[in-house]
């Protein structure tokens, strides 16, 4: 049996496995728990990065589900009847992205599992939304697509009220979970509206079969709608703030990871599914607009911010205003494709890289803090760079690269995004640059209030695994903000050629020829 | 006749969006949501349905009669097992919310706002 | 409850649990599988704990998560059973022996030994759905018999 055939199902199958098995092993032993946990993550990540390996090297994946070979996507008469996975390199890249958050969160709660014993639901939550996760981004299916956003969904309030003797954990989990629940039924209604149209499930297929009646455009509001509210855009973003600003620190980072899924979604939705070109201008602007919207709104929201996690919350909103900018713009010029197209879709999906970096860093670094002190007050917060140096640091280092200052990642996109949009518009542009300004002003004073000045109170150092896990992440800012040019060729322009022009590619991979 | 179903999900989605928008009751949400997935579901059963068919039993159905399709049953059920999952979880955080807040009024009970 | 309650749930529980077998039994031959049998099934622990209130089954919520686990495991192990091939490949269906035998036509009363990994999966969903169910209505239950004495 050659295991990398079958990477693209065993990447969601064996962390689901491991999530199931979990609580088995810690009545065994606690140890054994994290054995198996560690030996689970371990075997998805390396199955993500072999999967990516294959795809950016080899083309697309396909996998079927229940077929004689996973290659058989098609039955006699050439209509695709399983359920297949479809990893093409925009699949892939994100597939890396939740690799490296999934790590990152691991290894940061680390010593929080040695520490008491009530983590083994926590570890088990991790793992379904990470299973669903890869789900999402790895499926080729509308439906299948659906089941995953729940899974996810459900996994991920759960992980963000499971301390429920907190009062306000669960309020915030509640309402995310409200408004998953009904992004998710706007999904599952278009589904059924394409199934009733096409009667097919498969991304492909309908793909090759939509032209753009009434119906299509119906549906695509309702996934448009769906999707976006997940992905936590003004007008839907309330949920944000909170579900982010309440999950611990390394539930969050693993949010981060699903509101990307979710923007994946999205991309697929416009680009394959619809074809792009379809219905491209409006729908591009509708997308521009929003994401122009998002960033303003959550930069401003940001300033009046007094809870930390809060405010990190509102600068992870308004970096999904950039990724909904630059893609929205390639979607806006998608039929002409003019050069700056390309390039405003490269700063989208190398942003979201990016964001997960960054976004991850500083929502760690918060998490640190309120570990050693306890609380997440900027009001009450002070002088903690003194016993926090290497917290401090990698809080500043995140703050910058996610206001885009020069030699760091969140500068390398933003300057694709503020290139192309500008083309497109000025005023685009300009909104974003004033966005990235008034975050730079925010997350100093924010880092300001917090690590600076004497010293309030006696802070505990924060322990080695999640420095460890810190610290892989500002290495990856620094990385990523020094070669860009490295990231971009090998791992963002493939996946944006899958936005681009990859279409017909992927069309060819599932319904064959 | 045969948009029936499809205007009583539509009714059903429209009544829970309603109750979102109109009622304060945390349980009264989870109804909301519950009526709006019960219209989806509808929507989705009600497109797999083909006038004078049969269930789709592989070993008894008659031969020559059309069969209804069941690729939207097991969608619907699917939709169904999620629904349930979805309110179980949601019933249990309004019983945790009641417990720290004693109340169910969304409007009283926001401590995270804005 | 009253006398009359308690007594009708402890006449039906033992139809209610055979017919929430038969659901998950039938899965792949009728209307009914996993999740409904598992549901009718725990239709059976809320008839317990109106009839006789959740406090005697308290200690069963261990039991519960275990099964829980046990059939979410045997699910997805089951699909990894066709790996050989691809993941949740049918292997055992059509090729005689334990659930081989091919799915005659016609009226029948139903050949349970058909369906290959079928039922199998739906007697792992079935466990999942009956034990999932049955603790969500039991901690429910608990949760508001604390609070309401």
């Amino acid at each position: 049996m050659n295991i990398m055939v079958h990477a693209p199902i065993l990447a969601i199958a064996v962390p689901l496995l491991g999530a199931f098995a979990l609580p088995l092993f810690a009545k065994v032993h606690r140890n054994l728990r994290d054995l198996w946990g560690a030996a689970v993550a371990g075997f998805t990540a390396a199955m993500a990065v072999a999967l990516a390996v294959q795809a950016f090297t080899s083309g697309i994946q396909v996998y079927t589900l229940g077929a004689p070979s996973p290659t058989d996507t098609v039955v006699a008469g050439g209509f695709p009847i399983r359920i297949m996975l479809v990893v093409d390199a925009l699949s892939a890249f994100m597939g890396l992205i939740t690799t490296v958050l999934g790590l990152a969160s691991l290894v940061y709660a680390w010593r929080f599992l040695r520490e008491d014993q009530g983590k083994t639901l926590a570890l088990t939550l991790f793992f379904l939304l990470w299973a669903g996760i890869y789900g999402l981004e790895y499926t080729g299916d509308m439906f299948n697509f659906f089941v995953f956003l729940e899974i996810t969904s459900i996994a991920a309030c759960a992980l963000v009220g499971y301390r429920t003797w907190e009062s306000r954990p669960p309020e915030a989990a509640f309402k995310t979970m409200a408004l998953y629940t009904l992004g998710g039924l706007l999904v599952l209604l278009a589904v059924g509206i394409l199934y009733g149209e096409y009667g097919a499930l498969n991304i492909a297929y309908l793909s090759s079969k939509i032209r753009g009646a009434l119906v299509d455009k119906v549906a695509l509001g309702l996934l448009l709608g769906g999707l976006l509210m997940k992905a936590g855009t003004v007008p839907a973003h309330m949920w944000a703030p909170d579900a982010y600003g309440e999950a611990p620190a390394q539930a969050a980072i693993v949010l981060v990871g699903n509101t990307q899924a979710s923007l994946y979604g999205l991309w697929r939705v416009l680009f394959t599914l619809f074809g792009g070109a379809l219905f491209a201008p409006q729908v591009g602007w509708l997308v521009v607009a929003l994401g122009t919207l998002t960033l303003l709104v959550a930069v401003l929201m940001a300033v009046i911010q007094v809870d930390l996690t809060r405010l990190i919350a509102y600068g992870a909103v308004s970096q999904i205003g950039y990724m909904l900018l630059g893609v929205g713009v390639g979607l806006t010029v998608l039929s002409g494709r003019p050069e700056f197209g390309l390039v405003a879709i490269r700063g989208g999906v190398f942003h979201m890289l990016n964001d997960a970096a960054t976004v991850g860093l500083l929502f760690l670094a918060a998490g640190a803090v309120y570990r050693a002190v306890g609380s997440k007050d900027l009001r009450a917060l002070g002088g903690l760079g003194h016993d926090l140096k290497w917290t401090g640091g990698f809080f500043l280092l995140g703050a910058l690269a996610l206001a885009g200052v020069p030699p760091l990642n969140g500068f390398a996109s933003k300057i694709l995004i503020y290139q192309s949009s500008f083309q497109l518009s000025p005023i685009l542009a300009a909104i974003a640059v004033l966005g990235s300004i008034l975050l730079l002003a925010v997350f100093v004073r924010a880092f300001q209030g917090a690590f600076l000045g004497p010293r309030l109170t006696k802070a505990e150092p924060a322990p080695l695994s999640m420095l460890v896990a810190m610290g892989a992440l500002a290495v990856l800012v620094i990385a990523l903000g020094l070669v860009p040019g490295f990231f971009l060729e090998h791992l963002v322009n493939p996946a944006a050629d899958a936005l681009w022009r990859g279409r017909d590619l992927y069309l060819a991979a599932v319904l064959g020829g | 006749m045969g948009n029936f179903a499809f205007l009583a999900a539509m009714l059903l989605v429209g009544i829970g969006l309603w109750a979102l928008v109109s009622r304060r009751n945390l349980i009264k949400l989870a109804i909301g949501l519950s009526i709006i997935q019960s219209g989806v579901n509808l929507f989705l059963v009600s497109l797999g349905y083909v006038r004078g068919g049969v269930a789709p039993i592989y070993t008894y159905a008659p031969p020559g009669v059309p069969m209804v399709l069941p690729t939207p049953q097991a969608l619907t059920l699917t939709a169904i097992v999620i629904g349930l999952a979805t309110t179980a979880l949601m019933l249990a955080f309004i019983v945790v919310i009641y417990r720290h807040r004693g109340t169910l009024d969304a409007g009283k009970i926001r401590e995270l706002k804005g | 409850m009253s006398v009359v309650v308690r007594t009708i749930a402890r006449l039906l529980l033992p139809w209610v649990l055979a017919f929430g077998g038969y659901v998950i039994m039938h899965g792949h031959l009728t209307p009914g599988g996993g999740f409904q049998g598992g549901a009718v099934v725990a239709s059976a622990v809320a008839l317990v704990v109106i009839a006789f209130g959740a406090e005697g089954l308290k200690g069963q919520k261990n039991l519960f998560s275990f099964l829980e686990d046990l059939g979410a495991i045997a699910f997805v192990a089951l699909a990894f059973l066709g790996i050989g091939s691809t993941f949740f490949r049918n292997v055992l269906a059509g090729g005689g022996g334990l659930f081989g035998t091919p799915v005659p036509f016609g009226p029948n009363p139903g050949w349970l030994n058909t369906g290959g990994t079928l039922p199998l999966m739906n007697w792992a969903v079935g466990l999942k759905v009956l034990a999932g169910l049955g603790s969500v209505v039991l901690l429910l239950a608990l949760f508001g018999g604390k609070e309401d004495g």
